[in-house]
Parts: structure tokens; C-alpha cells; sequence
């Protein structure tokens, strides 16, 4: 638990802390008479408001859309599973700039909707609602997938077999049991639609504004440290209140559940489950396999036809104007290494926290589960100044280091590894783990052979969305991305901020390779995660 | 020790009678007297935004010419980078910043993030662009006008003559064809706003500048966030904007983006696809300077006299698409080409911009969002 605890604080508290304290301690005296200024301001209440009612409405519309995803791929066997899974992975960690583009070829001005159906949704809140579905896709597939796929089948059949109805049986069996992973991953929503940024920027138009942006303007664009800071500190009060909320619901539904390995619960399609699959199979097509494509396609729209122009250019540091001391292709390599330790470190914190939390429930704990949620409810600009302004004298002094970005990274990867973690690991019978207390086992016997073989798969995915977070990550890192070696979304953010057609161009090749990363690492973290579910059966 | 070290520095600056000497001998006592561990490297940092960009021949160049190599630290755009600076001033992350231009200068100096330095060279500087002539703590190292981009293609189809001023633009002619940046969000956009300010004054809510902005706002003027947004979706013009399809033939962008949609295209056209509106242009200049309690000091002084360089300013325009600011430095080809000569800018003196801003940039949001 310390350890945990010790890197909350200082890369996550005491950052976030300075500065916020920076803002409202000016002058030798606290300003607190600017809260209420900034709390009466009426351009500030209707962008809280907007970014409420928004982030209600996204996460409902996600939940909606993404639950029969969920359903299809815990438990339906198709062709080309796998690689749809890492599929829909891609637009969570692809920069916005990017995402919001190809959405936007998507339902935009003279875009697919536009041309053939005659309407369109850029600059409404429609496209910023559906947007948010596209990108958060996968946070509901994957979090509340993963736990189904390992819910033992035969309970639910157990109860239609007493009587129950096909709906009677899932509502009674199969939904209590994913009520915490529905919660957690409609919490997860919730708090990135709240905190909304690049979507809000590039569908919204200049009239809509959500917190995340207003702080980000006060702090980069205004230095208005204060303004910044109420700010700052309104988003974590609503955060925090989520969080809690959250908290109250789950812990009394929370129950020891029959947990199977994954691979034997999925089937082939019957019945109604064809017109399901098909059902979802469109949804994604339309909604994420589309805009992903009309990325790829214009990446390779050379002048003159068709071809690799753009990607062979990003093979060159001089290609690109000298905006890159090093060629542009060198950022994958970059973000890979930068991930990689990104993931060590979320998964060794947020393993020790998870496990921490489920072997010592006390009232206190409870309220550290709840703490290690906020920095996703935190602005990057906050953390990423935060940073710039603490750790930068010995003993810690960071701000030169390469480790800086990984951990600002980390910090983001954290949260994901708590949650998915939280339910399988509460899921594991305690009577399991007494029973190899009592029989003579050390405590780390008992994890490695009671707990690891169901965590396994939770470990897995885990680790592929702190990895993928990682790869995406872009609002802290483009702060403290070091000047030799900038991530992939900082050198793709820094091409499409010139102009010409070739930096274009390689903006988007560039990004497109972050695409295929992205899904291929998935697509080898899943096939890790099968062997680890498999040694784990004896 | 903080004390101590400004006085190392006060001393360093007397002794600054020639600077090439000091150059040679003011690295061991500025680093030695600044109390870092280990600060006395061959390396100097720059603090930058993102948009820098420089050779490696050139900055290669440096290395062999002085002994230093440079090291580039970037910051987000170019507001997010002084911002940053502003922040850190107590313990600068290095020892030259570059990229605060006239509209955030008066920020930067009131805060006293730069110590004076006398670059060798700046005889070749005009004192039009040296706008802390009398005290020298900033150093002026390119320009660039923000301007209105049209499409050639869409005015030659049209038959109609591409707007040259800020009055033509609210002309019927050219209702529904504009996209601007949101100033708040964006320096294109808020230096677009500054030129219209300098062009037809600030006389309140009925007169001047914001009556200008209502007709152009009924002229149909679309504003989006970012730069990135208006060029490379809205702009029909771009290279980017024709894939996105983007439908506005005039945007606010720079006098040399021109150049940059011609670069890297074969065969090499007659003439860009896109042009500028010759009389809409804002002129922003920008500044480095040595940061206050810079670790190397007599890097950051070397690196500072190469910025206004010949080397260093014929490197720049195919790099940052800016101007160089030093008398005879050669543009290329490219630039004079398919660049346009912008002879009467716009212009702001740095202390009105900074005492007015807010309160423009507030009245915009007013009239226009």
C-alpha cells in the first residue's frame, strides 16, 4: 500500500496541489474571494452545465450502443474476434486531431452522411455525443466484456432450467453480477466525457466549452492562475462527488462470483444471436471501421493516384522541414519504449493498490480507491505545469529526465489497472485463499496460485489499456515530451500544425501508423493473455 | 544564493565590453556561480514552442563554430511555451527561449523571465523590429504576417477578384467565404483581430473595430478553434483542406503558407494554388532572449549571436515559414517566387496589445460567438 500511496502523492497530489495553490495564494495572501467570483460568473455556470448534462448524456448513448458489443465478444465465437476487438481499441488512443478528423469525413460538411443521407453533424452537439461513443467503444467492450466472458454460463441456465425466462434469468443471474463492471466502465465514460478536450475543440466549434477547456485556455493561453485554479478545483469537487456516488452503488452489489476461463464460454452463434452479431458487426463498421478507413485512404492519397509517397517520407529527418531532428518514423520506436514503462509502472502500482484494497477493506482504503480515479478526472495542463513547477529540484529533479513522461503517463494507466483489476480480484472466493493460508502457503504463494490464474486475463487487459493509454497519451506528455525524442501524437500534432501538403500528408501516414501499433500490440497482448489463462487452469 | 548569483550575473554583464571575449571565458564563472551541479556542459538549451525548427547542418554548424550543442526543449504553442516560462522563471529549464512574439512581449518582459544582452550582430538588425531598443532584453530574430489566404482555383472559376483589404472582406461579393480562428484559442486568429483593431481603431462598441467585426459577422464569417482546423479542413485552397473538401476559398493564415503548399511538388507549378490578400496582413515579429538565472550563460550569449546569424537566418524561412530579420539575408528561392511582398503591415505597439487585449478579445467573444 505505501508504495502506491507514495507515487499518488508525489506525481499526482503534490503537483497538482502546487499549482493550484500557486493560483490562489498570490500576493502573500490567500485570494479564496475568487471563487466566488469565478463560481458567479455566468459564462462559467453554462459551461458546467454543458459539461454535465454532455458527459450524462454521452456515457448513456456508449452504454446503449456498446453493451450488445460487449455481449457479442465475451460470449459469440465469429471469424477475425480478436483483431476486432483490438480494432475498436484504435480510436481510444488515437490523438483526437486525428480521430476528430476522419469522424468528421464521417458526418461532416460534404462527408459520408452528408453526401448520401443529406445530413450532417459537425459543430452540433450530436457530433460530439457520437464521437464520444466512437471513442470510448472499447472502455465498455472491454471492461465489461472481460468480466462476462469469464461468468460461468450454466448459472444462468441453471435458472432458466427452474423456470425462468431467457430475459428473467439474465436480469436475476447474469446482470447483478455485472452490475460493478457496468458501473466501473460507465464511470470510466463518464469521466473522460466530462473531461472532454480535443472533441469538444474540433466538433464543438468555438461555442461549446467544457471545463477541461476553459481550464487549459486560463493556464496555457491566459496565465490566469487563478481563474485556472477554481477551476481545477470544481472539476475535482464534481469528480470526486462521481466517484463517490459510484462508490455507494457498487460496494452493495459486489459478490463472490463463479468465475470460468474465458475460452470456454463463448459459442457460435443460434438464433437471434446472428441478427445480435450482424447488429453489432454494422454498428462498428459504420461507426468506427468507417472513419478509420477514410484515414487510412487518405494517407495514401498521394498526388497523381494512389501509393506509400507520404510514408516513404517519413523515413527522413529533412523530409519533414527540420521539424524533427530525427526522422519522424523514429516516434514509434519512442512511444513504444515510452509505453512499455508506462505499463510496468501502472501495472506494478495499480496491482499493489487493487490487491491492497481487496485484502484490507477498511473505510480508509475505500476512500484511496476513489483517490486514484482523480487523476483522470484531473486537466493534463494542470498535471503537465504541476510537474514543471515541483519537480524540479533535487532530490527530485525530473524535469529533464526521460522517466518524466512514462510517469505522467503511468499516472493515467493506473486508474484502468485499479478498475479492471478491482471486480475479478473481489470476485476471488476468500474462502479459496484461507483454505491455502490454512494448508501452509506464504502469502505471495497464494497469489501466484489462487489469485493470479483468475486475474490472468484481467492482468492482460489491464495492461492493454495503460499500454494503450500510454501510446495515446498526448495533453501532459506534449509538455514534457523530451526534444530528442518526441512521442508518436506529439510529432503528428506537430506536423498538421504546418502547412503544405507533404507535412499533411505524413500527419496522417504518421498517424495511421500509430493505428496499426496500437492494434498490433493489443492484438499480441491478447495472445499473452490466453497462455496466461491456460497455464492457469491446473 | 539566489543574491549571489544575480550579482555573478550583474558582474558578467559589466565585464560585457567584448563579448566574443566573454563568450570564451564567461561560461566557467556564469555556471560556477549559478551553484547547479554540474552545470559547466557544452550544451545550451533552448526553450521553445513547437513550431521551432532549424537544420541539422546548421545547428552542426554552431557546435563547430563555438564548442556548444544545442539542446531543444519544446513547449506546446507558442502562448502554452511563454506561459511555461513565465511559470518556471525561479529555475529556468534553460538558457535562451525563443518564440515570444509582439503580441506576448510586454507579458514575458513585465515579468522579468530575460537578462539584457547585446547581440554582437544586432547592427544588422532595422530598429523597426527591435522593440526593446533601450534596454535590449530580447533580441529580434524573424518575422511573419498574418494574412488572408484565398484560392486561386475558386476566384479564376468564379470570375471574381480575390479581396485585397479588410473593407473588401465584408463586400456581398464575398459573403460565406471566410474562415477565422476563435482569438481566444489561436495566435493567426487573435493577430487577425489585432489588424483589424489597427486599421480601424478602438472607438467602442458602435465604431471601429467591433462595428467591423459585425458586419463581417454578417458577411458570414465562420470561426473555428485552431489554425489547423480552418487550413487543413475548412480552406478549400490547401492541400489538406481540397482531401477534407473543404469548402471556404479565403482563410487566416500567414503570408508564406503560399510557399510551404508548393514545397515538395513535382513538376514545380507556375504559381501556388493559393495566394494572399496583400492588404489584411497583422505583422508579427519574434523575440529570443537570455533567460533570467540561465545555467549558461555564455552558451546562451553564443547562441543568441548565432540566431541573428546569416547561417542561422537563411535556415530559417524553409524551416519556420518566417522572414529573417537581418539586413541582406537571402530568402530562397521559393520564397521569392511564390511568396507575396507585404510593403504596410499592420502593427500594435506590445504595451497596447497587453493592456488591451482582454477586454478586445472579450468584446469579440461578444459579437461574434
Amino acid at each position: 500500500m505505501a508504495l502506491p500511496l507514495a507515487f499518488f502523492a508525489v506525481f499526482f497530489a503534490y503537483p497538482v496541489v502546487s499549482i493550484v495553490g500557486r493560483g490562489l495564494h498570490q500576493g502573500g495572501s490567500w485570494q479564496l474571494g475568487r471563487i466566488g467570483d469565478v463560481l458567479g460568473d455566468g459564462t462559467i455556470r453554462h459551461v458546467l452545465w454543458f459539461t454535465c448534462w454532455q458527459a450524462a448524456a454521452s456515457t448513456a448513448l456508449t452504454l446503449v450502443v456498446a453493451l450488445p458489443g460487449a455481449y457479442v465478444f465475451a460470449r459469440l465465437d465469429f471469424p477475425g474476434k480478436r483483431l476486432l476487438r483490438a480494432v475498436v481499441t484504435v480510436p481510444f488512443v488515437l490523438p483526437t486531431v486525428v480521430a476528430g478528423t476522419a469522424f468528421l469525413a464521417l458526418v461532416g460538411r460534404n462527408g459520408f452522411t452528408d453526401q448520401l443521407l443529406g445530413f450532417r453533424l459537425d459543430t452540433s452537439v450530436w457530433a460530439i455525443l457520437i464521437a464520444h461513443v466512437f471513442f470510448n467503444y472499447a472502455v465498455v467492450v472491454r471492461t465489461v466484456g472481460g468480466l462476462w466472458a469469464q461468468l460461468d454460463p450454466r448459472q444462468e441456465e441453471a435458472a432458466r432450467m427452474l423456470g425462468a425466462g431467457r430475459f428473467t434469468a439474465w436480469r436475476r443471474v447474469t446482470l447483478p453480477a455485472l452490475g460493478p463492471s457496468v458501473a466501473a466502465a460507465a464511470l470510466m465514460v463518464f469521466l473522460f466525457t466530462f473531461t472532454s478536450f480535443g472533441v469538444i475543440q474540433i466538433l464543438g466549434g468555438p461555442t461549446y466549452s467544457t471545463l477541461e477547456v476553459e481550464i487549459y485556455r486560463q493556464t496555457a493561453e491566459l496565465l490566469d492562475l487563478p481563474t485556472a485554479a477554481v477551476l481545477t478545483l470544481l472539476q475535482l469537487v464534481a469528480v470526486a462527488a462521481i466517484l463517490g456516488v459510484h462508490a455507494w452503488t457498487v460496494r452493495r452489489r459486489e459478490a463472490t462470483l463463479r468465475l470460468v476461463d474465458a475460452g470456454t464460454t463463448a459459442h457460435r452463434p443460434r438464433g437471434g444471436e446472428r441478427g445480435l452479431l450482424a447488429g453489432v458487426l454494422a454498428v462498428i463498421a459504420l461507426l468506427i471501421l468507417l472513419p478509420l478507413g477514410v484515414l487510412v485512404a487518405r494517407s495514401l492519397d498521394v498526388p497523381g493516384g494512389y501509393g506509400f509517397g507520404y510514408y516513404r517520407a517519413l523515413t527522413s529527418a529533412d523530409a519533414s522541414g527540420g521539424t524533427f531532428l530525427v526522422a519522424p518514423l523514429q516516434t514509434v520506436w519512442n512511444s513504444l519504449r515510452y509505453a512499455a514503462v508506462a505499463t510496468v509502472i501502472a501495472l506494478l502500482i495499480g496491482g499493489l493498490a487493487a490487491t491492497a484494497l481487496v485484502r484490507k477493506a477498511g473505510r480508509v482504503l475505500r476512500g484511496f480507491d476513489a483517490l486514484l480515479m482523480l487523476p483522470l478526472g484531473t486537466s493534463a495542463v494542470t498535471v503537465g505545469f504541476g510537474f514543471l513547477i515541483t519537480l524540479d529540484k533535487p532530490p527530485l529533479d525530473l524535469r529533464d529526465s526521460w522517466l518524466l513522461v512514462p510517469l505522467a503517463q503511468a499516472l493515467v494507466g493506473v486508474p484502468f489497472v485499479v478498475r479492471v483489476m478491482l471486480p475479478v480480484l473481489r470476485a476471488v472466493d476468500d474462502r479459496l485463499r484461507e483454505a491455502a493460508a490454512v494448508l501452509g502457503a506464504s502469502p505471495p504463494r497464494v497469489w501466484r496460485e489462487v489469485e493470479l490464474p483468475f486475474v490472468g486475463r484481467a492482468l492482460g487487459i489491464a495492461a492493454g489499456f495503460a499500454f494503450a493509454v500510454s501510446l495515446g497519451e498526448f495533453g501532459a506528455t506534449v509538455f514534457i515530451a523530451r526534444p530528442d525524442s518526441p512521442t508518436l501524437p506529439v510529432a503528428v500534432a506537430r506536423l498538421l500544425g504546418r502547412a503544405g501538403a507533404t507535412t499533411y500528408g505524413q500527419a496522417l501516414a504518421l498517424s495511421t501508423i500509430l493505428m496499426l501499433v496500437c492494434a498490433a500490440s493489443l492484438l499480441i497482448l491478447e495472445n499473452l493473455r490466453t497462455t496466461t489463462d491456460s497455464s492457469g487452469e491446473f | 544564493m539566489k543574491s549571489i548569483r544575480r550579482r555573478a550575473i550583474g558582474a558578467l554583464v559589466l565585464a560585457t565590453a567584448g563579448a566574443t571575449l566573454l563568450a570564451a571565458c564567461g561560461s566557467d564563472s556564469g555556471g560556477r556561480s549559478s551553484g547547479a551541479a554540474g552545470s559547466t556542459s557544452k550544451t545550451v538549451t533552448l526553450v521553445s514552442h513547437d513550431s521551432f525548427a532549424a537544420s541539422k547542418s546548421v545547428l552542426a554548424e554552431f557546435t563547430k563554430e563555438t564548442g556548444y550543442t544545442v539542446k531543444v526543449l519544446r513547449g506546446g504553442d507558442a502562448g502554452a511555451a511563454v506561459n511555461q516560462a513565465i511559470l518556471t522563471k525561479d529555475h529556468p529549464r534553460g538558457d535562451v527561449f525563443f518564440g515570444v512574439d509582439n503580441t506576448l512581449l510586454s507579458r514575458a518582459l513585465s515579468n522579468g523571465l530575460f537578462d539584457p544582452y547585446t547581440a554582437k550582430d544586432l547592427g544588422q538588425i532595422p530598429p523597426d523590429v527591435q522593440l526593446d531598443a533601450g534596454r535590449h532584453r530580447v533580441t529580434p530574430i524573424d518575422s511573419g504576417d498574418v494574412c488572408v489566404n484565398y484560392d486561386r482555383a475558386y476566384f479564376t472559376a468564379h470570375k471574381l477578384q480575390p479581396p485585397q483589404t479588410f473593407a473588401d472582406l465584408v463586400k456581398p461579393a464575398y459573403k460565406n467565404l471566410l474562415v477565422t480562428e476563435n482569438v481566444s484559442t489561436s495566435s493567426p486568429g487573435l493577430a487577425f483581430l489585432l489588424g483589424s483593431v489597427a486599421t480601424y481603431g478602438d472607438s467602442g462598441a458602435s465604431a471601429g473595430w467591433q462595428a467591423y467585426w459585425k458586419q463581417l459577422k454578417k458577411n458570414g464569417v465562420e470561426v473555428v478553434d485552431s489554425w489547423e482546423q480552418a487550413y487543413n479542413e475548412r480552406f478549400s485552397g490547401s492541400a489538406a483542406g481540397k482531401k477534407a473538401k473543404g469548402d471556404r476559398p479565403l482563410v487566416v493564415s500567414y503570408a508564406s503558407s503560399p510557399p510551404a503548399e508548393v514545397v515538395g511538388v513535382s513538376p514545380e507549378p507556375a504559381q501556388s494554388p493559393t495566394g494572399v490578400s496583400t492588404g489584411t496582413c497583422f505583422r508579427q515579429i519574434e523575440f529570443a532572449g537570455l533567460l533570467h538565472g540561465a545555467k549558461n550563460v555564455a552558451g546562451g550569449k553564443a547562441l543568441i549571436d548565432f540566431m541573428i546569424s546569416k547561417t542561422f537566418q537563411e535556415d530559417m524561412p524553409l524551416q519556420m515559414y518566417v522572414d529573417p530579420v537581418r539586413k541582406g539575408a537571402t530568402e530562397p528561392a521559393v520564397f521569392t517566387k511564390y511568396g507575396a511582398k507585404i510593403d504596410h503591415p499592420t502593427t500594435l505597439a506590445p504595451e497596447k496589445i497587453a493592456a488591451e487585449r482582454d477586454n478586445w478579445v472579450k468584446a469579440w467573444n461578444s459579437i461574434v460567438l
